[in-house]
């Protein structure tokens, strides 16, 4: 693909992700409309703007605004997430929530919650994403390498360990109404998304979002394995640790915010890189942007679809998620999966 | 100048790969490393290339000690080629040739600039006659063009030193003669681990010889390839032939009785 190509692809990605907000903002019990959302931003930002009722301005600005935003960063984080699992592991099956990563940020933040000490959640959930990593990793490597197939082993066995242990947790120690609360949350939710829940999505994802964009070429390194990474110039394992550091960093910061969400690390990046190529250069940015907008569509739905019930987003991406899967591994490239 | 292997030593875990191993290769020159399997070949390359440190001794190219320098330096002089290296993505020859600028892009913004790497990509496939493979992807490739691209991926890092391990593995006679004999068209130094001693005699300046992590031979292919040599080393009788047009050694194996 031309680089004109490519960039159309990017910028048209980016209006349909501004266009989808919006209106993700405008669906609700309450009816909105797209200038009173408008209105209600600009107001906020000082602009001198069409004032809006009370009501209004306090649904979209302290309630859905702040969802929405969460749910584009998520998007952005767990799919930034699983495009750098599945390159410096060389695993196509490599995601945050497949290799235990979000159940180990689960039980980190469960702990969290359970002790009362709810400030320190998203360090919590860090810790735990990282315990999860080094376990998975650790129990894959056989004389030196990791294979996909004991990756995914080695991460259903610890996604089930940290299962249990969240189970553990909460039935020796939630009480009454939380079960419900935490239930919501591991199945994944942005639904108690606040302002907070947006400062800390937007820090890591510029932080360690940004450590990875500038490691694109370093990614593009592992293609063809370790040794060849390596007469590229590459430190091999300096460089996967770092990058599989940052990726639990992001990791347990999605979870703190929005429970473990899966499928989205897993199958965007394979989507994405039908489009942009193999590139990371061109993959990492289109696949931020797409996955902003795929986690965005999903809210927007698992709060809609069966109003005025709502469903943990968790849900609507396995829905959409596992056939999406499927019709991956049956088509022909995945030759490469071997 | 050229390169210099200074009593090099590597163990694993305590198991002894490579023992005090020196050479001395001039610039330009094709070298071919040969030895049964387990010899230490693929250690040596790696060893050579920086990619693995040498418990002892030390590799100095055009004067200058690799281990001293740091991996991307290295990869600016040195290019290894592996042996049966596949990618775990979809990619095109042109990206798979591009990977060997990735050594001379700059560290931190080198992810957003180095467009002007296309016509050194261009270039190095075009020196290994790849020129028309440029948007084939590489899984359509025979197992010939493969080892062309991968060797026009090297080619791409403006290596001082090309180091192969095993590229004729797997290809047929016509690949691997053409593969050879632009490798020794590149005109650039290259040090290539074989097994064929034939391909070794016609295609190579100077051979090394090792032998349970030993290098037990070094010199021309008319000085190395000796059925005394061949003998102790491979355990297999022998006649030496001269090549009608050559004259470089021909290896004719007697079956074993």
């Amino acid at each position: 693909m031309t680089r004109a190509r490519y960039l159309g692809w990017l910028v048209a990605a980016a209006i349909a992700l501004i266009l989808v907000c919006g209106m993700a903002v405008t669906i609700g019990p309450a009816a909105v409309s797209l200038a009173q959302v408008a209105g209600s931003i600009g107001a906020h930002l000082g602009l001198a703007t069409e004032p809006v009722p009370l009501l209004i301005d306090s649904i979209v600005w302290q309630l859905r605004l702040p969802r929405v935003l969460t749910a584009a960063l998520v998007g952005v984080g767990l799919a930034l997430s699983g495009a750098v699992m599945q390159s410096v592991t060389r695993n196509p099956l490599a995601d945050p929530y497949l290799l235990g990563l979000s159940s180990g940020a689960s039980v980190g933040a469960v702990c969290a919650v359970i002790l009362g000490i709810g400030f320190v959640l998203p360090a919590a959930a860090f810790t735990g994403a990282l315990l999860a990593l080094v376990a998975t990793l650790s129990i894959a490597k056989v004389g030196g390498t990791i294979t996909p197939v004991r990756a995914v082993l080695a991460g259903l066995a610890i996604a089930q360990l940290a299962g249990a242990l969240t189970s553990f947790i909460i039935f020796w120690a939630a009480k009454g109404d939380s079960y419900r609360e935490i239930l919501n949350w591991l199945l994944g939710s942005v639904a108690g998304a606040t302002w907070t829940s947006v400062a800390i999505a937007v820090t890591a994802v510029t932080v360690v979002g940004t450590g990875i964009l500038v490691s694109a070429t370093r990614l593009d390194a592992f293609a063809f394995g370790d040794t060849s990474a390596a007469s590229l110039g590459i430190n091999v394992n300096r460089t996967r640790w770092a990058l599989l550091g940052a990726v639990a960093l992001l990791t347990g910061s999605m979870v703190a915010v929005s429970g473990s969400i899966g499928f989205v690390g897993l199958i965007l990046p394979h989507l994405v890189r039908g489009i942009s190529g193999p590139g990371h250069r061109r993959l990492l940015p289109l696949v931020a942007v797409c996955g902003a907008l795929f986690l965005v569509i999903a809210d927007t739905l698992a709060r809609t679809v069966f109003d005025p019930r709502e469903l943990p987003v968790g849900i609507i991406t396995a829905f959409i998620g596992v056939p999406v899967f499927i019709l991956l591994i049956k088509r022909k490239k995945s030759h490469l999966w071997a | 100048m050229g390169v210099d292997l200074d009593r090099l030593s590597f163990a694993i875990d305590g198991a002894p790969i490579l023992r005090d191993v020196s050479a001395s290769l001039p610039t330009g020159t094709v070298t071919g490393l040969l030895g049964p399997n387990g010899a230490g070949k693929s250690t040596l390359l790696r060893l050579i290339a920086g990619i693995d440190t040498a418990d002892a001794g030390s590799v100095t190219l055009d004067g200058v000690t690799i281990g001293s320098l740091s991996r991307r330096d290295a990869a600016r002089r040195i290019a290894l080629l592996e042996q049966n290296a596949a990618p775990s993505v979809e990619l095109t020859v042109l990206e798979v040739v591009l990977l060997g600028r990735i050594p001379h892009r700059t560290k931190l913004m080198g992810s957003f600039s180095g467009h002007e790497d296309h016509a050194v990509a261009f270039d190095a496939l075009a020196a290994v006659g790849a020129g028309a493979l440029v948007d084939r992807s590489w899984h359509t490739l025979s197992g010939g063009q493969q080892q062309r691209v991968q060797i026009a991926r090297a080619m791409a890092q403006q290596p001082s030193l090309l180091l192969l391990d095993e590229p004729t593995n797997h290809l047929d006679v016509s690949a691997q003669l053409s593969l050879l004999g632009q490798v020794r068209d590149l005109g650039v130094t290259a040090i290539m681990a074989l097994h064929d001693l034939n391909l070794a005699s016609a295609y190579c300046d100077h051979i090394l010889l090792l032998d349970g992590g030993m290098l037990v031979a070094s010199g021309t292919p008319a000085e190395v390839l000796t059925p005394e040599v061949i003998g102790n080393v491979y355990g297999v009788e022998c006649f030496i032939l001269k090549h009608p047009r050559g004259g470089h050694p021909v290896i004719v194996y007697s079956a074993a009785s």
